[in-house]
């Protein structure tokens, strides 16, 4: 293989070499601590570290106790319950909600845009502990606090401007003569929209969905100081474990969840490129 | 203007008034549709902001349950070295009877104690007996009672205390949140004593972590963003794949990950052991102080610096470094004059993303931070969770969003916040 271009001098040559393996440690960085969790996972013994037996790969060195405890515990199951639940609802709010006002926001009779769209991405820009102990403070004043609804809410407000810049951003590119199309065929504006915008801008809806339960399945501050034991998701289990009793249960709920990531990863990856193909961008 | 000049629509209507009538109705459906989100937005993000406003200056507790005792101080100067009058000491005798009807003596107790150690225990015990000392105060003496019963309520601090918490709004939780305090007696603000000084300490050490942590990410970062931006689209993708999966992955699962690799015990330290690199005895401490937040930050961060770089340095134009090159410059500061120019706004995108992430981070240093590596939202947390001193918390976080909205001023002003590009 012709690993340099001919021209190139002896000292671009160290350099463009030093700049790959830069780059290659960078990556490593990333990606290593990730992965180093998996192996551990199956660990026979109650540690974090790899023991003599593992790195013979002596199958006496393997177990699958920690997988079999986080699928058995009805603490762990309550926590998965938890999470999907609050997850789903939040993204649900967020998802309705947001691509409305998406909706709105792309009209070009919109008044007021940035100003409305600087509010309504604010959750984003505030950090977290913030919004969780301004949330702390008013929900326990109605009376949410520690309750679902009260995550719920929350996480759907942090969730919004995920889906409204997303599908704000699908609406670019949107042909409103094609609303004035169905119209002339006799739609009313709902009918239209089912039937015409959205199947467009549904990849835009599901990414913003996708970004909006990430961001509630992930969230451990706010459910921390919203919610209590009962409101327990897979994170704030997850924290209290590494805080307290390190298990290597953590460490088998841990690969799960890199699992769920990369197919997250996957599913969004090729609904970018079926939103691409749908909206006749080429790539050059 | 003549009447035959005027366009008609076919109702018969001015065309003039007819479209300005039109664009309204355009104006309010569009608006209407952004209503439903705005509410929930106003009332699920905006009030609690406001609620953490107004708890971080509101001081109801005290004034709603000492009513008596608040009126009956009106008239005592606090800076004299004298007790208040008999009048004070039956107010207060009589507040503390309803608070203790209310349930709300200890909780009182409480909250004073964070301005004078001991009015919690002093307000519990004497909560209780209150209700048989008053038969005996009313024949003798009220303030005789009270200071037989308990030698504190002699204690010209605590009805200092009383005084100066007498107003419904104060602003001495900020005081506390920036290590200052109000002389009780001469109402003079001044410093704490230096080592009991945390917050500033903490909002310095806060800032000076991020900084240190947006440096790493950019340094990281760049040469990533650099190699996906010029290799080819197929290549450079699956990279960005592999910079984007620890994005994707929990957050908790990249911290247990660095307590894995960095602990005593840990992996990186078994690989410098068999390696011979350094001895068993003397093992790395890499985790529980600042190192282990930088590390662990910087990896959790790194994403978020290297998307806007990559997304800027794709646009910007190969044939600009060619230029330079084929003009004469060397290599390397056609590099430092051509292209990293180019790519500021990147930098300054990723930056501020970093940074602000960074300054109000709680996981992350809760779980690697030990002492030394903790932010002020760890000491936030510790104010709403385990002090209970919630008017603190609040005040610490309305200076946490004071400095994060600073950081968005100032960037504006010198970059500019519309050069941001997200991904």
């Amino acid at each position: 293989m012709a690993f340099f271009p001919p021209y190139l001098s002896p000292l671009e040559r160290t350099w463009y070499l030093a700049f790959r393996v830069i780059c290659a440690l960078v990556l490593f960085f990333l990606i290593f601590p990730i992965f180093v969790i998996v192996p551990l996972s199956f660990n026979a013994l109650p540690y974090f570290t790899f023991t003599p037996e593992m790195l013979a790969f002596k199958a006496s060195g393997y177990s699958t106790q920690w997988y079999r405890e986080f699928f058995t515990d009805p603490n762990w199951q309550g926590a998965v319950k938890n999470s999907v639940l609050i997850a789903l609802a939040s993204t649900f709010v967020a998802v309705t909600l947001g691509t409305l006002a998406a909706l709105g926001l792309s009209r070009k009779e919109m008044p007021a845009r940035s100003l409305i769209m600087g509010l309504l991405i604010s959750p984003m820009i505030v950090p977290l502990i913030i919004s969780a102990v301004g949330m702390f403070f008013f929900y326990s004043r109605l009376g949410l606090q520690g309750t679902h609804i009260g995550v719920i809410l929350s996480h759907a407000a942090l969730g919004t401007p995920f889906v409204v810049i997303t599908v704000t951003a699908t609406l670019v590119g949107f042909d409103t003569t094609l609303l004035r199309a169905a119209a002339s065929l006799g739609a009313n504006p709902t009918l239209a929209f089912f039937r015409v915008t959205l199947p467009m801008i549904l990849p835009g809806v599901v990414s913003g969905g996708l970004f909006a339960f990430i961001t509630s399945f992930d969230e451990v501050v706010v459910v921390l100081f919203v919610g209590s034991f009962r409101q327990r998701t897979i994170p704030w289990k997850m924290f209290s474990g590494l805080r307290e009793n390190i298990s290597p249960t953590i460490l088998a709920v841990a690969t799960c969840l890199i699992v769920i990531s990369i197919a997250l990863l996957v599913s969004l990856e090729l609904l970018r490129r079926r939103g691409e193909k749908l909206r006749g961008i080429k790539h050059s | 203007m003549t009447a035959a000049n005027i366009i008609l629509t076919a109702d018969g209507i001015e065309l003039k008034k007819a479209l300005r009538k039109n664009k309204a109705v355009q104006k309010r459906k569009a608006f209407l549709l952004v209503v439903p989100l705005l509410l929930f937005i106003a009332v699920g993000f905006f009030l609690p902001i406001m609620d953490m406003l107004r708890r971080s200056a509101e001081n109801r507790l005290i004034v709603e349950n000492l009513p008596l005792t608040i009126v009956a101080l009106n008239s005592w100067d606090a800076s004299s070295e004298l007790l208040p009058s008999e009048k004070a000491f039956k107010a207060i005798a009589k507040d503390l009877v309803t608070a203790q009807k209310l349930r709300r003596a200890t909780q009182l107790g409480q909250r004073l104690n964070y301005e004078l150690s001991g009015v919690s225990s002093l307000f519990r015990t004497s909560g209780r007996k209150m209700e048989s000392l008053l038969e005996k105060a009313e024949k003798t003496s009220y303030k005789e009672t009270l200071i037989e019963f308990d030698q504190r309520w002699s204690n010209i601090e605590l009805w200092r205390v009383i005084r100066r918490f007498s107003n419904s709004i104060l602003a001495d939780y900020y005081l506390s949140a920036l290590d200052m305090k109000r002389d009780l007696k001469t109402n003079k603000v001044e410093l704490l004593p230096k080592e009991e000084r945390i917050y500033v300490r903490l909002f310095g050490r806060t800032i000076l972590i991020s900084l240190w942590i947006t440096l790493m990410t950019l340094l990281l970062g760049f040469p990533i963003a650099l190699l996906i931006a010029k290799l080819p689209a197929r290549q450079g993708n699956l990279l960005l794949v592999m910079v984007l999966l620890p994005f994707w992955t929990s957050l908790l699962v990249r911290t247990t990950s660095w307590i894995v690799l960095l602990q005593q015990q840990g992996v990186v330290n078994d690989i410098l052991v068999t390696l011979g690199l350094i001895s068993e005895e003397n093992r790395l401490r890499m985790i529980h102080n600042t190192v282990g937040t930088v590390i662990a930050m910087t990896h959790i961060l790194l994403p978020f610096m290297v998307l806007p770089l990559y997304s800027v340095m794709k646009t910007i134009s190969p044939s600009y470094m060619r230029a330079a090159i084929s003009l004469g410059a060397h290599p390397i500061s056609a590099f430092w004059k051509v292209y990293f120019p180019n790519t500021i706004p990147g930098i300054g995108a990723g930056a501020i993303m970093v940074f602000v992430l960074a300054i109000g981070y709680y996981i992350t240093p809760e779980l690697v931070g030990g002492r030394t590596g903790v932010f002020i939202s760890n000491r936030i947390a510790y104010h709403i969770s385990s002090s209970l001193n919630w008017g603190l918390a609040a005040a610490l976080g309305v200076a946490l969003l004071l400095l994060v909205i600073t950081i968005y001023w100032l960037y504006d002003k010198f970059v500019g916040i519309d050069n941001i590009k997200l991904g």
